[in-house]
């Protein structure tokens, strides 16, 4: 629309950062990734006034008053729902969902899903904690079964959600996962979600400090993470380990880790391929393996139309075949009759 | 051939109706019969009547379905009262109506679906039509299925499809019975069947053989002849409830120059609403059928956000569940309209039939001290112009309104005058794009409507949402005296709109005996038991209430003008207890809880009660 404006005067990450204080919990994950949206949203070549951040509630969800942009704090759950109304109503909208793991995959399970079905463009950024934070600690619907919790002190006796896994199941058609710590990987993961014509889910590891400390650490400490994230890369075998020694192998439709060296060659370590939403499946099936890294990047990407240009499809079909709506016309169109 | 021309016989208003089991095609049979009689110049009120079940057990008292229709040359309000006449296309529509039809009314029956099978399952010991117990009655008994398929022999269709026409044979009964023309229906038989030839022509040949049937056949003896009623100069068409409001939606988005975001939820009897705006995508209307209640209503909240023009509809229960949706609109100060089409409850209820019993949701239902503002349609036709005025508030105040109709208004129809497009009063809105001195929450201005700066537009970025907010500047507070000041600021946003409310004016006198006040659907039975009443000498006099939330200025002071106040409701006294609260008024509640509208002589039976007794 006004793209004079950001030749004129560039957008830095300063023009997002709004007068509000930011007030999560010193040393929460969410300040991370706020700053990692910041910097690569200038980035994006959309004017500023172009950008809507839409959340639903919980700590995550706070996140749009600290953003330099129109923003929505929506209401628990809801927030993939009024962010597809804005976009519909609006396509020319960059529409950023922000959401935690109880908003969008509890009491918001059933827009989430719907909403990647639809393939609406828009940017879900889910912060997974794996815990109720802003009700302070309950376990989560992706908290680990066992999980001792205020309301779960015998354990939690919930299976967990598989996110990508759910979301590929929904169809979706952009699926991601980052960590808040794990910025280098996180920009680029954001930056290709931000260009995905059609709904991109991020699900973004982030740590808890209050309620679930160190859930993550695995994947975060310098000691351990080499040997427990494997960076999805297109086209890339998909190796990792400290000296970048191991690699995924297909036996079957199961992964297994090799030791690259005299046994196993580069050749035999699986080569990921970001447009195969099987491939995409097996790696989700990962999330809570012990044995296995946890996938960190793109899982799927597919180009598909998505809904609101197809809304837009519709309608200019409608009047290229009926003409332009006449009210007048409309309202005649059947049984009257005149009264002198 | 027909030497012996039948007499013709001069009447004021019938009132007909058509009953089957539920697939027998009597919706469709009702509207034809309306349309034309729309047409033919007959003022006209319909009211169809269906059972939940798609297909009940055929033959069953459960799945019988009826549409309603009484017509006259005179001004009327309701589909009527009692029966002139009753098609009964099966037993179980016989048993379920009988009662309805007026002494010495006329039967209409096809003989061929009165086995032995559907009497026992109608609960018949014997057959009613020569057993005598029909005998305060005209019946004309005919079996239609079989004339039909005499006349559409040559076609050679299926038994099956056949049968289907016999609805059409009983039209053509009923149009020859009235004297009609009926090119409205072939036209729409050939329409409707437009790819399928054989069964469009089965349709017209049925339709045709009931009409010479009409015409040849002794037992009726004559054809009746109701003269035009007296409409105000102008154009007019058959309207339902649903379609007004579909209208009512189109004419305020041209009116405000807004799109059109319509997000909902298929519910009954809501989901015509729903069709039609699917059906105007020319108009540049999106419609969303969202995934839930929840969604449908929290996307037209995204899309008021982002600058449309946001509306939804739904019943009862998809009511309950926009509840928390609808307070979200209320503490951001969207416009947002919310259609509730009434029906029976609670929980599932009485899906199909109407009810009145959502007001006091609509006016307290929400969590925390939520005001909105509250309309009703009084008619079908009368849907349009709330519907228009339910836009108006919205977008003028900034805040949702809940436009209450009900089953009853919404699938039944009467005559409509176009309205003149550049006379309905122009919509605005409160756009604003100049970023100097703009606060989100600017309440300022006389009536208390914040500026909308919309998505897209430079320098006005803002952040909203279902935190309390500061007045003005609109960040996030939990100051203790802000939120005291909020809540009763949006509390006199709703009551400033009294301002422009115009005084009501009652039907009748200005003080009296009695004083009925209604409001919604049930206007056409109290309007006419008033003035049943009003013609007999009663003091008595009608006010029919359009805003609910907040009421006319002038009302309560033209409560204390009468000795007594009956409220009729179809529900068990929700507008009573309002007056009460707000007038400290004493109000006498009517209720009926029935899944039927009021008739006029139950109304009329009871103000008769309240005067004398």
């Amino acid at each position: 629309m006004t793209d004079t404006n950001t030749m004129t005067t560039p957008l830095t990450r300063k023009d997002f950062v709004s007068n509000q204080e930011v007030r999560w919990c010193p040393g929460c994950g969410d300040y991370a990734i706020l700053s990692q949206v910041q910097k690569i949203l200038p980035k994006m070549g959309i004017p500023k006034e172009n950008f809507l951040f839409v959340s639903g509630i919980g700590c995550s969800s706070r996140f749009p008053y600290y953003m330099e942009t129109y923003g929505f704090h929506s209401i628990h759950g809801r927030a993939t729902a009024l962010a597809s109304g804005a976009k519909v109503a609006n396509p020319e909208l960059s529409v950023w969902v922000i959401t935690g793991d109880g908003d969008a995959m509890s009491i918001g399970g059933n827009h989430f899903i719907h909403t990647l079905r639809r393939n609406i463009d828009m940017n879900i950024l889910m912060f997974n904690n794996r815990i109720y934070g802003l009700t302070k600690g309950q376990y989560s619907p992706t908290s680990e079964i066992g999980k001792v919790t205020k309301s779960s002190p015998l354990g939690s006796l919930d299976y967990p959600f598989n996110p990508p896994a759910l979301a590929l199941g929904a169809g979706g058609t952009f699926i991601a996962r980052a960590i808040d710590r794990d910025q280098g990987a996180s920009l680029e993961i954001l930056e290709r979600a931000a260009k995905h014509k059609g709904t991109s889910f991020v699900e973004y590891y982030q740590n808890c400090l209050i309620f679930n400390d160190g859930v993550f650490s695995h994947l975060t400490e310098k000691n351990t993470k080499d040997d427990t994230v494997l960076h999805l890369v297109h086209n890339q075998p998909m190796r990792f380990g400290k000296d970048n020694n191991k690699g995924l192998r297909l036996v079957g439709s199961q992964f297994e880790v090799i030791e690259l060296g005299s046994k196993f060659g580069i050749n035999d370590v699986f080569v990921h391929n970001e447009n195969d939403k099987n491939l995409a499946m097996l790696l989700s099936e990962l999330t809570y393996s012990d044995v296995l890294p946890t996938p960190v990047g793109i899982f799927y990407v597919k180009d598909t139309p998505t809904y609101e240009t197809m809304v837009e499809d519709q309608i200019e079909r409608a009047i290229k075949i009926k003409g332009k709506g006449d009210l007048n016309k409309l309202f005649n169109s059947s049984g009257t009759w005149v009264v002198e | 051939m027909s030497e012996t021309k039948k007499q013709v016989t001069e009447l004021t208003d019938v009132t007909i109706r058509f009953a089957g089991d539920s697939g027998d095609g009597m919706q469709l049979t009702g509207t034809q019969f309306s349309d034309n009689t729309a047409i033919f110049g007959n003022d006209l009120a319909t009211f169809p009547d269906y059972p939940a079940e798609i297909r009940a057990p055929a033959g069953s008292l459960a799945g019988v379905s009826s549409f309603q229709i009484q017509f006259s040359n005179r001004d009327i309000h309701t589909p009527g009262d009692d029966l002139d006449v009753l098609v009964s296309m099966n037993p179980a529509a016989l048993k379920v109506h009988l009662a309805d039809l007026k002494e010495n009314g006329m039967i209409i029956i096809n003989d061929a679906n009165f086995t032995k099978r559907n009497l026992q399952l109608a609960g018949y010991d014997s057959n009613p039509v020569d057993d005598g117990s029909l005998s305060n009655f005209r019946v004309i008994h005919v079996d239609m299925t079989k004339l039909v398929t005499i006349a559409t022999e040559e076609i050679g269709l299926s038994p099956k499809l056949v049968a289907r026409s016999s609805n059409m044979f009983a039209l053509g009964i009923v149009y020859w019975m009235y004297g009609r023309k009926f090119d409205n229906t072939i036209k729409f038989i050939k329409d409707k069947f437009s790819s399928k030839p054989d069964i469009s022509e089965a349709n017209v040949r049925a339709l045709n053989a009931g009409f010479n049937y009409g015409e040849t056949i002794e037992v009726i003896k004559t054809s009746f002849h109701i003269s035009k009623a007296v409409f105000e100069p102008g154009t007019y068409r058959n309207m339902m409830g649903n379609m007004a409001v579909a209208y009512g939606f189109l004419a305020a988005a041209q009116s405000s120059g807004l799109n059109l975001f319509y997000g909902g939820y298929p519910i009954t009897p809501a989901s015509d609403i729903l069709h039609y705006l699917s059906g105007y995508k020319h108009f540049n209307v999106k419609t969303f059928q969202a995934e839930d209640e929840i969604a449908g209503v929290v996307s037209a909240i995204g899309a008021a956000y982002a600058g449309d023009l946001a509306v939804t509809a739904t019943s009862g229960p998809g009511m309950a569940l926009k509840t928390e949706a609808i307070g979200l609109a209320i503490i951001t100060e969207l416009p947002l309209v919310i259609v509730n089409v009434q029906r029976g409850g609670p929980s599932t209820g009485l899906p199909t039939k109407t009810e009145q019993s959502d007001l006091l949701q609509a006016m307290w239902g929400r969590h925390g001290e939520a005001p909105c503002a509250i309309l009703a349609a009084s008619s079908p036709a009368d849907c349009f112009e709330a519907t228009y005025e339910a836009c108006r508030i919205a977008l003028k105040y900034m805040m949702p309104v809940i436009l209450l109709t009900d089953g009853y208004i919404a699938n039944g129809s009467e005559p409509w005058k176009l309205p003149d497009l550049d006379k309905l009063p122009k919509l605005t809105t409160r756009r604003v794009t100049d970023p100097e001195g703009y606060q989100s929450f600017d309440h300022s201005s006389e009536i208390l409507a914040r500026p909308w700066a919309i998505p897209g537009t430079p320098g006005m970025e803002h952040r909203i949402g279902g935190l309390e907010k500061s007045d003005g500047l609109g960040h996030v507070s939990h100051n203790p005296l802000n939120h005291h000041h909020m809540v009763k600021l949006r509390q006199k946003k709703v009551d400033i709109i009294a301002k422009e409310i115009p005084d009501e004016i009652p039907f009748g006198d200005t003080s009296g005996d009695l004083l009925v006040l209604g409001w919604g659907g049930t206007k056409g039975a109290l309007r006419s038991a008033v003035a049943r009443a009003r013609g007999e000498g009663k003091s008595v006099s009608h006010v029919h209430l359009r805003y609910l939330n907040p009421l006319p200025n002038n009302l309560g002071e033209l409560l204390l003008k009468y000795k007594k106040v009956l409220i009729p409701e179809l529900n068990l006294g929700q507008l009573a207890i309002i007056i009460r609260a707000k007038y400290l008024v004493d109000t006498i509640s009517f209720s009926k809880l029935q899944g039927k509208p009021f008739t006029i002589t139950e109304v009329y039976q009871r103000i008769i009660k309240e005067i004398e007794g």
